[in-house]
């Protein structure tokens, strides 16, 4: 590797691009070789540098100097002073370090609305920004059916992977003539570099609870339960916190507002074992056993925690349910595209500057997501590929970044939205070590109740360290595609199907990296 | 047991209150404590804030606290809003930063620009 005595960041943007970055970086480049500095001086490409500025700005590493407006007549002058002489060019510093404004894009909010705004600890401000509004509209004002054919039309689909439609889930339990049934919410986020559950249960647990009442309502359950992951310990002190408050206030409780309606919650915390996500294994392990999926049928729905009707949701799902209630399914529909209705939660890591998690309506492209929520790559870092939807994802190549992310549009290149976790990967990144940390990562969470995912997991694991040790052939390319379709067909729980889509994708668009490990 | 019309008066009451702390104080700091907040510092940065406005007593500045925004990578987060309407949002902030931005902008009026990520919510 050279090493480079400093590095010039240029802000690419669309604005920046206008004012003639591309012209700049040129006459760089020629300035420096002129001047034999092309070894010594790096000149790298990036998203927004960060600041304030006007025109074309460059950064420079390590001293973090800043010019603003820089044109290519000044390319000579700033060479010579500044890389050949050591003295910054004084008129084209920056007149500002203010950082560019970073959009939290609270106005299209919807799950997270409340998250980094009201102190989650309070009920008060829960109430006070409208909270329990829908609760109490759904309680008095909706029949049962309605609230149900509310979510139906909302098109609400649910978050925690599978993207099964939210109010059809409801409906199948609902007409069920059961002494009891309950609900669950999963909020065992046990995907590799998911955490948006967390930020809503410690956010904003009000706004959980409330769609969990509307739910409970409307398919008729009288006590929920919360499965929570156990380091979720700030989560599970506010979510406790905020029942007793509800409890207190009386919107919990026996014959809440005079309507006849009881309703209480629980939380139970779970162990960490990532296939007690699978809505089965979550419900063993809830009845206190080992946390094994159960054959499917009878699906929860008919019979679930203790036999009973159960529907198992995901924490981001219900948490929606308040302001479909609130603002009515049209409005619910008009976020979002191609029959993907209102908003996602995303979190974003990996090479890009700002790491973190954001909010925005369904059908958003991959680029804009990297580029106005994360700030762009790290480093001018140039983009190599995105596994988006945690381990069970698909790695996306760069081919993909215009393509717009809703269930639909995904499906056409057989990718999935999973559970929102993107993670981006620079040029650097070897894809044989990417896909072996996923294969290590199924060989350890397979629990073992069936033989195809306990050997396949396993034997693929086997196959990725023969490459990455540099003794694989290129067959075994095949073989774990073959392998892994296998587990498809024949796994008992979908921990078992995972591997496949990982594997075929970052095979199918990165093969060189695998290649060049076998040859 | 709580009937309708107490649940209305809990949310008059609530707003009420919101809009009295709202004129009663000029100032409301808010500290996200979200867990990238608190791994990142945050309840050093809302010591360091309630110390320093202990020192200077100042009476009209609340401190309270929120969930995270999302911006995991600019944690701790602070929110400084000025009569309820002017919001500065403050990333990576350190208790060392706090005295400038209680000097600056919450006694003199001046935002901290090397310090703001984002101004409005
Ligand atoms: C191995 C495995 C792990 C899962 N982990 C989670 C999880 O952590 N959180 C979650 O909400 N759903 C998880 N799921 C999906 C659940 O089985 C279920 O589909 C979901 O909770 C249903 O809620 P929804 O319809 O609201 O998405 C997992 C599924 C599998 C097969
Ligand atoms: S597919 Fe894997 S995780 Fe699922 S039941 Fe079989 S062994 Fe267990």
């Amino acid at each position: 590797m050279k090493f480079y005595r400093s590095h010039i960041l240029l802000g690419m943007s669309e604005t920046s691009i206008e004012a003639g970055a591309k012209k700049i970086e040129l006459a760089l480049k020629s300035e420096l070789s002129k001047r034999n500095l092309q070894d010594e001086i790096d000149v790298l490409e990036t998203g927004p540098l960060g600041f304030f500025a006007k025109g074309v700005c460059l950064k420079v590493y390590p001293e973090n100097v800043l010019y603003e407006n820089v044109t290519v007549e000044d390319i000579p002058e700033l060479v010579e002073e500044h890389f050949l002489k050591g003295r910054p060019v004084k008129r084209l510093l920056a007149t500002t370090t203010r950082v560019e404004a970073y959009d939290f894009n609270y106005k299209e909010r919807n799950v997270l609305e409340n998250s980094g705004i009201i102190d989650p600890e309070d009920i008060e401000e829960y109430i006070g920004v409208g909270g329990y509004e829908a609760w109490e509209k759904a309680l008095l004002k909706m029949k049962p059916e309605e609230i149900i054919a509310e979510v139906k039309e909302s098109g609400l689909r649910g978050r925690g992977g599978a993207g099964f439609p939210t109010g059809l889930k409801w409906s199948f339990t609902a007409p069920i003539d059961s002494p009891e049934k309950h609900l669950v919410i999963n909020a065992d986020e046990g995907e590799p570099g998911t955490f948006k559950d967390r930020l809503i249960m410690e956010g904003d647990p009000h706004k959980l609870l409330e769609g969990m009442m509307i739910a409970c309502r409307a398919f008729g359950a009288n006590k929920g339960f919360i499965y929570i992951r156990g380091e979720y310990k700030l989560c599970i002190e506010r979510l406790k916190h905020a029942i007793n408050q509800c409890r207190s206030y009386g919107i919990l409780g026996q014959d809440i507002f005079g309507s006849g309606f009881n309703l209480d919650f629980d939380i139970k915390v779970g162990a960490g074992a990532y296939v007690c996500g699978e809505e089965t294994a979550l419900i063993e392990s809830l009845e206190g056993n080992r946390g094994n999926p159960r054959f499917k049928p009878p699906f929860p729905g008919v019979k679930g925690l203790w036999q009973t009707p159960t529907v198992v949701n995901n924490v981001e799902t219900i948490a929606n349910v308040p302001t479909i209630i609130n603002k009515g399914a049209e409005w619910y529909k008009s976020l979002g595209v191609n029959g993907a209705t209102g908003t996602k939660v995303y979190t974003l890591m990996g090479d890009v500057a700002m790491p973190g998690l954001t909010e925005v309506p369904m059908g958003i492209t991959l680029r804009d997501i990297i580029n106005k929520y994360g700030g762009g790559m790290l480093r001018g870092k140039k983009f190599k590929g995105a596994l988006v939807g945690g381990a069970a994802g698909v790695i996306l190549s760069d081919k993909l970044l215009d393509v717009k992310m809703d269930y639909e549009s995904l499906k056409e290149y057989t990718a999935v939205l999973g559970s929102g976790a993107i993670m981006v990967m620079g040029e650097e990144v070897d894809m044989v070590e990417m896909l072996w940390s996923i294969l290590r990562f199924f060989r350890h969470e397979s629990c073992g109740k069936c033989f195809p995912c306990r050997l396949g997991t396993q034997q693929l694991y086997n196959i990725i360290c023969k490459i990455r040790d540099g003794e694989g052939k290129e067959e075994d390319l095949e073989s774990m595609i073959l392998l892994s379709d296998a587990m498809v067909k024949s796994s008992f729980c979908a921990l078992g199907q995972s591997p496949y889509m990982p594997i075929k994708s970052s095979i199918l668009n990165f093969r060189n990296d695998f290649l060049k490990r076998i040859k | 047991m709580k009937t309708l019309a107490d649940l209305r008066k809990i949310r008059e009451k609530a707003q009420n209150d919101m809009k009295l702390r709202n004129s009663e104080t000029r100032v409301k700091v808010v500290v996200g404590m979200g867990t990238s907040g608190i791994a990142m510092g945050a309840r050093e940065v809302m010591k360091a804030f309630l110390d320093e406005i202990a020192n200077r007593q100042l009476h009209d500045v609340l401190v309270t606290q929120t969930g995270e925004k999302g911006l995991s990578s600019m944690e701790p987060v602070v929110d400084v809003i000025i009569d309820g309407v002017n919001s500065v949002t403050y990333g990576n902030m350190t208790a060392e930063k706090v005295k400038r931005v209680v000097a600056e902008h919450i006694v003199n009026g001046n935002p901290v620009n090397d310090f703001i990520i984002s101004t409005d919510k």
